[in-house]
Order: structure tokens, then sequence, then C-alpha cells
């Protein structure tokens, strides 16, 4: 299925710029769809540590075909490698991990973001049920990162005065990369703190339904 | 002497009733107790109350006792599996949609002999004021909700009030298993396997290896035997699971 060239960071270049933001010695979890990506682009000279909430830290890449370990899978259900000097644990330690205030950082996608850091990325009314580990996830770690297309597929706006979803969790989120942008939910606005090459001002405030600040290092068109 | 090894699915899971609640171990395809959901099936048992952190992902395990409609009520918190999806709105199945950390907790609490406990996962969102459909009619309308959880203030936040899961029986599996019910796991494949055992008042496991006793290291056992009533040779092919790739 072919689209039209996306305005802003392609989904990898949103990942990279995530990544970059991830100091070396963090311990981090990753959400299942662009969130992932991120792994694949932490610079070389940092050592970032990747949790699983099925019970592992020191979460790897993409097993080959010959490499498949049937016992090791992602929260996402994919057949996973492992790093050296990986842990495996059970669920209630995993969650342990998770609530218990250990993670340096979670990123997730999301539906909806406030101004205020609300988040809505676990439910869709009529839609499949399930919440996994989202709620947990935004209750107990450190920084929670939202990535996620700038807008939805209809292009409606997602960063929002209020969410019109069902929340996963209110006043959680700390920072948000868009395909437009970088983004900190400011109470009142988002401060927009760093924009997508070719992206100016004025197509971000049309694209946003909550007010938006604009910081210095976010210059239009750069 | 203690030996909990038994030689017969069947007759070893016989004593499970219909209607009976079971707290399955499992996450997506791994460490899932597929021999004995299918045993289950094989005995016929029906109107089943199954705790477990996936609904099933493809028709083996918990996918196949969903898909077969034996269940009256699901308790998890990613039954994304398309049959369940169906009969739970057809009204066929109840749903009691939990955090997957609080269903860890609750199913260790279970265990643990704690009652109840706080935590401020899903505090204000929908699975917490009431505000999540438990069950549907055959015409698509909401007939339960999930109740409304207490809610009280601990630090300047706001946690809920989540009650322990222990059920009749757990079924789970295992890498390494001895006759004294003692449990090594590899991988992610533990996953909510320990949780489960615990909250089991009689718990089945099934091993890819039965071992002697003392092959597992003291320190090497992720479950200590005392929790485990039951322990069965896994049939050889339902650990050998092709790759099914992904599912959401």
């Amino acid at each position: 299925m072919s689209e039209p060239e996306p305005l802003g960071w392609s989904r990898d270049d949103l990942a990279t710029r995530a990544a970059l933001d991830v100091p070396d010695g963090a311990y981090v979890n990753l959400g299942i769809g662009i969130p992932m990506l991120i792994a694949s682009h932490i610079p070389d000279d940092r050592e970032v540590w990747f949790h699983t909430e099925n019970g592992v830290l020191g979460l790897g890449g993409v097993p080959e075909a010959d490499e498949i370990d049937l016992d090791m899978q992602n929260a996402g259900k994919e057949y996973s490698k492992i790093v050296v000097g990986a842990a495996a644990f059970d669920s209630a330690l995993s969650f342990a991990i998770v609530r218990g205030g250990h993670l340096d950082i979670a990123v997730l996608g999301g539906m909806q973001v406030t101004a205020t850091g609300d988040l809505a990325n676990w439910s869709v009314p009529g839609r499949t049920p399930g919440v996994g580990g989202a709620m947990d996830l935004v209750t107990g770690s450190k920084q929670v990162w939202v990535l996620m297309e700038h807008t939805d597929r209809t292009g409606t706006p997602k960063l929002m005065r209020h969410c019109t979803l069902p929340v996963t969790g209110t006043r959680c989120v700390s920072r948000v990369y868009t395909t437009l942008g970088v983004f900190q939910p400011a109470g009142t606005h988002f401060e927009c703190i760093d924009l997508a090459p070719g992206v100016d001002r004025e197509t971000v405030r049309g694209l946003t339904d909550a007010e938006v600040t604009f910081h210095d290092d976010a210059r239009d068109g750069h | 002497m203690i030996n909990k090894v038994r030689a017969d699915a069947l007759e070893m899971l016989s004593i499970v009733p219909d209607g009976a609640s079971i707290t399955i171990g499992g996450f997506g395809l791994t460490g899932v107790p597929i021999m004995l959901c299918d045993a289950l099936c094989e005995l016929d048992r029906k109107d089943l109350h199954i705790v477990s952190n996936n609904a099933g992902i493809d028709p083996t395990g918990v996918g196949r006792l969903v898909g077969e409609g034996r269940l009256r009520k699901f308790t998890g918190s990613f039954p994304s599996n398309k049959d369940f999806f169906t009969l739970f709105h057809r009204g066929r199945v109840e749903l009691e949609l939990v955090p997957q950390g609080t269903l860890a907790e609750r199913m260790r609490a279970g265990g643990a002999g704690i009652p109840a406990f706080y935590t401020p996962t899903s505090a204000g969102t929908d699975l917490a004021t009431g505000s999540y459909p438990a069950r549907y009619d055959g015409n698509g309308q909401v007939t339960a909700w999930l109740p409304a959880k207490d809610v009280r203030v601990f630090g300047g936040t706001a946690c809920v009030l989540e009650t322990a899961l222990a059920t009749d029986f757990a079924l789970v599996k295992s890498h390494r298993a001895d006759r004294l019910g003692n449990l090594a796991f590899r991988l992610a494949s533990r996953n909510f396997n320990v949780p489960a055992a615990m909250a089991g008042r009689v718990t089945f496991c099934e091993s890819q290896s039965i071992v002697e006793v003392g092959e597992i290291e003291p320190d090497d056992v992720h479950l200590p035997g005392i929790f485990v009533q039951h322990v069965i040779q896994s049939r050889p092919g339902s650990f050998d699971a092709p790759n099914r790739g992904a599912a959401s």
C-alpha cells in the first residue's frame, strides 16, 4: 500500500529523534509499534537496557530464523533476542519494576495527549478490548514519553485540550514526539521544543487542538 | 514419599468440574500450558472462569477454550482474540478487564494470603470508575459494568483497592520440574506461570522435562514445589510451536 509522502518525520526519523534523548545508562520500556523502533537507533556510545513487561531486562533485537528461541518473545509477542547480562523474572516482579518507579523511561504509542499530560492510548469504544500493561507503565515510570503521528488518519489532532477517548492515566506524560516535532505538556499548553525539518509553526498550530508555544530552538523550516 | 508426577493428563484433570475457576499461565505464545488446555477441552469442561493475561492469540491453549465456548467469564488484560470479541459482544461471556501488572499482583496476593491491596494503576480510568462494560446482552447492549473501585490517597497519589485472585485451580507450564513440583523456567516463558501457580488452590504443571530431585539446584528453583500439586510431562510437539509470528 503506497501512501503520500508524510509531512515531517517518518516513523523511523521519529524513533531516531527520540533515541537521541535516551541517556547513557537508562532503563527503558518500549511499547509496541513506533516506540520499538527506538532500540535500533540508540547512539553506539550509550549503554541502554530494555525492559519487556513479560519478564526480561536486557531485550535484544530481532532474531534470524535460525536464532529463534521459542521461550523468548517481547511484549508484542514477537520472537526476540536477549543481550549478554540479561535477567529473566516473572510477571509480578516485572511489574514491581514498572510500578515501583525503577524504570527511567517508558515510551508508549498514543491516541491522544493533553497539555496536562493525560494520555489516551488503550481503548476505542467498540474495538477489541485490551489494556495490557499500559496503565501500569504510565503510573510507575520516572518519565513517560509518547511517540505518535501528529494527527490521526483523518487528519484530526491528537494533541488535545481534553481527551475524548478513555484515558490510560492522568498527568503522566512528560514528553511527546510526533511526526511534526517534540512537545512538552506545560499544563495550559504544549511547549514545542523542536520542529521536524520543513515543518513551520503555523502548520503545527493548525494541526493541534491544544494551545502551543514555541521554544527558541523550534525554528521554522530548518 | 511425595510423587506429584502423573502419567495421564485426562485422568489428572478429571477432578476439575464444570464451572471451575482456573488461572492459566503464559504470555502470548510463550509458557502456555497448551496440553493441559487441550485436556480440559477433551474432557468437555464448560462454564469456566478463566484467569489469564491473554485470551489466546491463536486457536491453541486459552484460545481453544475460548473458541469452543467453554468460558462463562474471563479475567485478564489483553483478550485480543477475535473469538473472544464476538462472544463478549454477543453476551456469551463476561469480561473482567484488569491492567497487566494488577493482574499479576492479584494472582500473587491470592497465593500470598493478602486479601487486597492498593495500587495507583488505573486510578481515574474507566476500569476504576465503573465505566467499562463487563457484560452485554444478545443485542449488544451493556447489562453490567465493572464495579467502581474504592479510592484512597497515599502520599498525594490516588490509589485503587484491588482484591486478590485465588482460583480453584491453576494450569502452568515449566521448562523443568521434579517429582516434588519444584519448577524452573526459561527466559520470557516464566511470565505469569509463577503468580498463576501461587493463585491456584490446586496447581497442575506441564513441564518440557521432568528431572531427578536435586537436578534443579536450590538457587535455581523459580517456584518451590509446595505451590504445585500435580506435574506431567508435556506432550512432545506442544512446545515445538512453529514460528507463528506476531499478533496484536
